[in-house]
């Protein structure tokens, strides 16, 4: 029992993170349509931020988060404005081969800039464990948790309470329309893939110094992100949160009771089996056909 | 002309041993080959049925590891059962290698072609992460990171004619040579036939090829199964000839390397996969003279984003172009002078 | 234009009973009707009156939230739209539906699918029976060309055919895959007057060869003209189901649909 709370409580600080990582690509997969395989490279990139404004410049922990976030919206936004915004209407598989393409070339380039050796980032948080009954959690980890929950509100805030969010959703609708009500599409794309990405360099700055930093660490960030979109229906926020968790316990429960090998491989299977079974995601509500 | 090009190029190959005997190039050669034969295989999914199959790789490493395991022998126990099997000759793990690698993609067709587009983009790639987590994980059968050495060459032949072991970089050579021409002329037979023609009709236009009585799972399922078994050939292949194999063989960039050749090359035709299995084959011999790996890799990266905005449909199809083109002005006064000739003489 | 057989023979496709809802949208509400063996229906109505819906439940592409539909004595219920098409039932689509970027000719072959003869073994090995299966398809496919009349476009590309041709082209891959009962969706909306003319001729040609045809169509002319019968449908509803000239003076069809210009035409 006392280990099954140990996990639930491990399950809640992944899961906040996955939850950013969905949110972040179910809006540019879900609504754009992109089968963006920079998003786990936008993970990395938030994380190499963070250790390059905490470690190296030295600058405050929590100023660090919030700077490796914006550098990854910029970093968004520009990789929608240079790729892919001449290539608005194409078809799913030429987008995929240019989010391919730039992914070998951030990782590739972060391996040049960074080198391949693991790097730390020390928090100014307490050692000690935060002990509470039979569980006990780092400050670092329940820092972590309380960022990505703020984060996750904040987003649910921007897309459902507010001028932009309601932009944003009436282009996901139907993005003709809302061009004729006046809404900038180019606009709110840029800012889509900005705000998606942005939540990916979250995940990456909280976990970061939780783990440690290396080039490859995006490429299984990116398809656990798809595996929570998928069980979250594509496009759902709230899903994507509640399909982060998920993931996360199926992770937990998999590498504590069969083995820790195979704790990577509970999204693939959660894939397979939502798609095969239920390929509107857990969470969708039945659409009217033709 | 166009017809005897694939004999020319085929004859061209076979004589390269003859006047290049650098060792290393015959190697480079030799891989840049198998992974040509597992591109043709991926082109025959992504080019002529439009699936794109981003776990390709999962069916070039069951081959691998399917045929060495066959010829090295393995002993495990399942649920108390002790299995022990014997080492077979390796012509034998290429067979099953390839078999094996053909069910996985039939198995796969029926199972992810309930989802299409991006969707099965995924599948396939969770299929291949899967795949690789279990060659990493159950190390009683795989040896785990720590690879499978000392996989036996293959050896061919009877007792009546004796014995060949493909052990050096020109037997090699040969043997993938071989197996090329052999991939080729299976893919062109299926894809100019009635079998070709339903799923290049599925991939134009779906509805409409159900509507004439076109099955989809049928034909999908069909090319997933030449496509596995192709890859997986190219796998065995891989096996016998480095001799070594370990998880690292499914890492997701040996699929992109087949996804770039054959987009390179040109999805879709015959030619394309060769002529972008070739290119990416000898690319990184010229390319590591002057960078490492990792400014090559971004080089890849560079030429997929160029590839998919200056030539979209690859290399084959634009040169196609440039010969069946229309005359430009200068040709056209050479051609209406020809015909003012012709009038004359009537 | 009454084919005398029409009385006889039994009925070769029956629609028993058909709804189609979606969600809470009536599309379809108890549809039944029958075709006869060689006989030519036309179904009319307004936009929106659920002829192209009834289509897609008779050829699979749509399951009915109820009711039946039978062919030659076979259930279609739950078949796919391909094992429909195997059953001899064919249709076009309402929007020009060829393979744009292959040759008029190989769209043929691509219909021809259901006769082809030729086994995979065979294939992989080209053996001489394989490769005459592929030349008598060839033969098969210059024929269908011909009787539609585009033979002489047989190496353009599908999507670069005129208008009217990318219709023949649409019915011509339908032929090919062998109809017993050809389901033509608004076959001659968009085509002028002397393709359409054109199209009647085919239309007659088709039939004194024995095959039924269903046809959705707005030109009312056309319809009046060919139709052995016509049933007429509004808000998904049969209103009226009968000979052109009873149509033509059925009151509630004049009320719903005709307007009563009709007996001009």
């Amino acid at each position: 029992m006392d280990q099954l709370l140990q996990h639930l409580v491990n399950t809640l600080i992944m899961g906040g993170t996955y939850a950013l990582l969905g949110i972040g690509l179910t809006l540019i997969f879900g609504i754009m349509r992109i089968v963006n395989f920079t998003h786990g490279e936008l993970y990395t990139f938030g994380a190499y931020m963070m250790y390059f404004f905490a470690t190296i410049l030295g600058m405050n922990f929590f100023v660090s988060i919030a700077f490796a976030i914006a550098a990854g919206m910029v970093l968004g936004a520009l990789i929608e404005f240079t790729l892919l915004r001449n290539k608005r209407g194409a078809d799913i598989d030429t987008t995929m081969l240019l989010m391919i393409g730039a992914w070998i070339i951030f990782q590739n380039v972060e391996q040049l800039t960074w080198g391949g050796i693991a790097k730390s980032i020390p928090s100014p948080l307490p050692e000690q464990p935060l002990t509470l009954g039979p569980v006990s959690l780092s400050w670092l980890r329940a820092m972590v948790l309380v960022v990505a929950l703020a984060l996750i509100a904040a987003t649910y805030v921007v897309i459902n309470r507010t001028k932009l969010g309601k932009a944003m959703r009436a282009t996901f609708q139907d993005s003709n329309t809302a061009a004729l009500m006046g809404v900038n599409i180019n606009a709110i794309y840029t800012t889509t893939f900005g705000l998606g990405s942005a939540l990916a360099a979250a995940a990456g700055a909280l976990l970061g110094p939780v783990f440690v930093v290396t080039p490859t660490m995006g490429d299984l960030a990116s398809l656990k992100a798809f595996a929570i979109v998928i069980l979250g229906g594509l496009g759902n926020i709230s899903g994507a949160a509640i399909g982060g968790f998920i993931l996360a316990f199926a992770e937990e429960i998999g590498a504590g009771y069969i083995s820790s090998g195979y704790r990577d491989a509970m999204g693939f299977v959660i894939i397979i089996i939502v798609l095969l079974f239920k390929p509107t995601g857990l969470f969708a509500r039945t659409e009217r056909v033709g | 002309m166009k017809r005897y090009l694939p004999i020319i190029a085929l004859l061209f190959f076979a004589s390269v041993p003859l006047w290049l005997h650098d060792k290393y190039y015959l190697h480079t050669l030799v891989v840049a080959g198998i992974f040509m034969l597992a591109a043709m295989s991926l082109n025959l999914l992504l080019g002529y049925t439009g699936q794109l199959s981003l776990g390709h790789v999962a069916f070039f490493g069951i081959g691998a590891y399917t045929s060495a395991l066959t010829s090295l022998g393995f002993s495990l126990s399942i649920f108390g059962y002790q299995i022990t099997h014997e080492p077979w000759p390796p012509f034998i793990g290429v067979i099953l290698g390839t078999a094996v690698a053909g069910l996985c993609g039939y198995l796969i067709g029926k199972l992810a072609f309930r989802v299409r587009g991006a969707y099965f983009v995924i599948v396939t790639v969770s299929f291949a992460e899967v795949v690789r987590l279990v060659a990493l994980n159950w190390v009683e059968l795989t040896n785990g990171p720590l690879a499978l050495p000392g996989i036996p060459p293959l050896t061919l032949g009877f007792e009546w004619t004796g014995y060949m072991t493909f052990l050096s970089k020109a037997q090699n050579y040969y043997l993938v040579l071989a197996f090329i021409a052999f991939a080729y002329v299976v893919i062109k037979r299926l894809v100019y036939s009635p079998y070709g023609r339903a799923m290049i009709a599925l991939r134009e236009n779906e509805t409409l090829a159900v509507s004439v009585g076109i099955s989809v799972t049928r034909y999908l399922v069909l090319a997933a199964v030449f496509s596995g078994a192709l890859a997986g050939l190219a796998g065995t292949l891989y096996a016998h000839y480095i001799q070594i194999i370990d998880p690292m063989i499914f890492m997701f960039l040996n699929t992109v390397t087949m996804v770039i050749m054959v987009i390179t090359g040109g999805k879709g035709t015959l030619a394309g996969p060769v002529v972008g299995g070739l290119i990416f084959g000898i690319a990184p011999v010229i390319l590591r003279n002057y960078v490492g790996p990792e400014v090559q890799w971004i080089l890849y990266g560079v030429l997929m984003i160029l590839i998919v905005y200056v030539l979209p449909d690859g290399i084959v199809p634009a040169i196609e172009r440039w010969f069946n083109r229309p005359p430009t002005p200068a040709e056209k006064n050479g051609s209406s002078l020809a015909l003012q000739t012709g009038k004359g003489r009537a | 234009m009454i084919n005398p057989q029409t009385k006889l023979s039994a009925p070769i496709l029956t629609v028993e009973h058909v709804a189609v809802h979606f969600g809470g949208l009536v599309a379809i509400s108890d549809m039944n009707f029958e075709v006869h063996e060689g006989e030519l229906v036309s179904l009319i109505g307004p936009n929106g009156a659920g002829k192209t819906t009834a289509f897609n439940v008779i050829t699979g592409f749509q399951k009915p939230t109820q009711g039946n539909v039978t062919f030659r004595g076979t259930s279609l219920n739950g078949l796919k739209p391909h094992e429909v098409t195997r059953l001899g039932l064919v249709r076009t689509f309402q929007r020009t539906s060829v393979f744009e970027k292959i040759s008029v000719f190989e769209n043929v072959l691509i219909g021809l699918h259901r006769r082809t003869a030729a086994s995979l073994f065979g294939t992989l090995l080209s053996l001489p029976k394989e490769r005459s299966a592929e030349e008598a398809l060839r033969e098969q496919a210059w024929e269908i060309l011909r009787l539609v009349g585009i033979e002489h476009e047989a190496d353009e590309l599908g999507g670069s055919l005129p208008y009217g041709d990318q219709r023949l082209l649409g019915v011509a891959l339908a032929l090919a895959a062998s109809p017993r009962a050809l389901l033509l969706d608004e076959p001659v909306s968009g085509m002028n007057a002397s393709e359409t003319a054109r199209f009647v001729e085919l239309l007659n040609k088709l039939r004194s060869k024995g095959t039924t045809i269903v046809l959705v169509e707005h030109d009312m002319p056309m319809v009046m003209g060919i139709s052995d019968r016509i049933v007429v449908l509004n808000y998904g509803r049969i209103i009226a189901n009968g000979t052109p000239s009873v149509i033509q003076n059925d009151p509630e069809v004049i009320k719903a649909y005709l307007g009563g210009g009709i007996k001009h035409a």
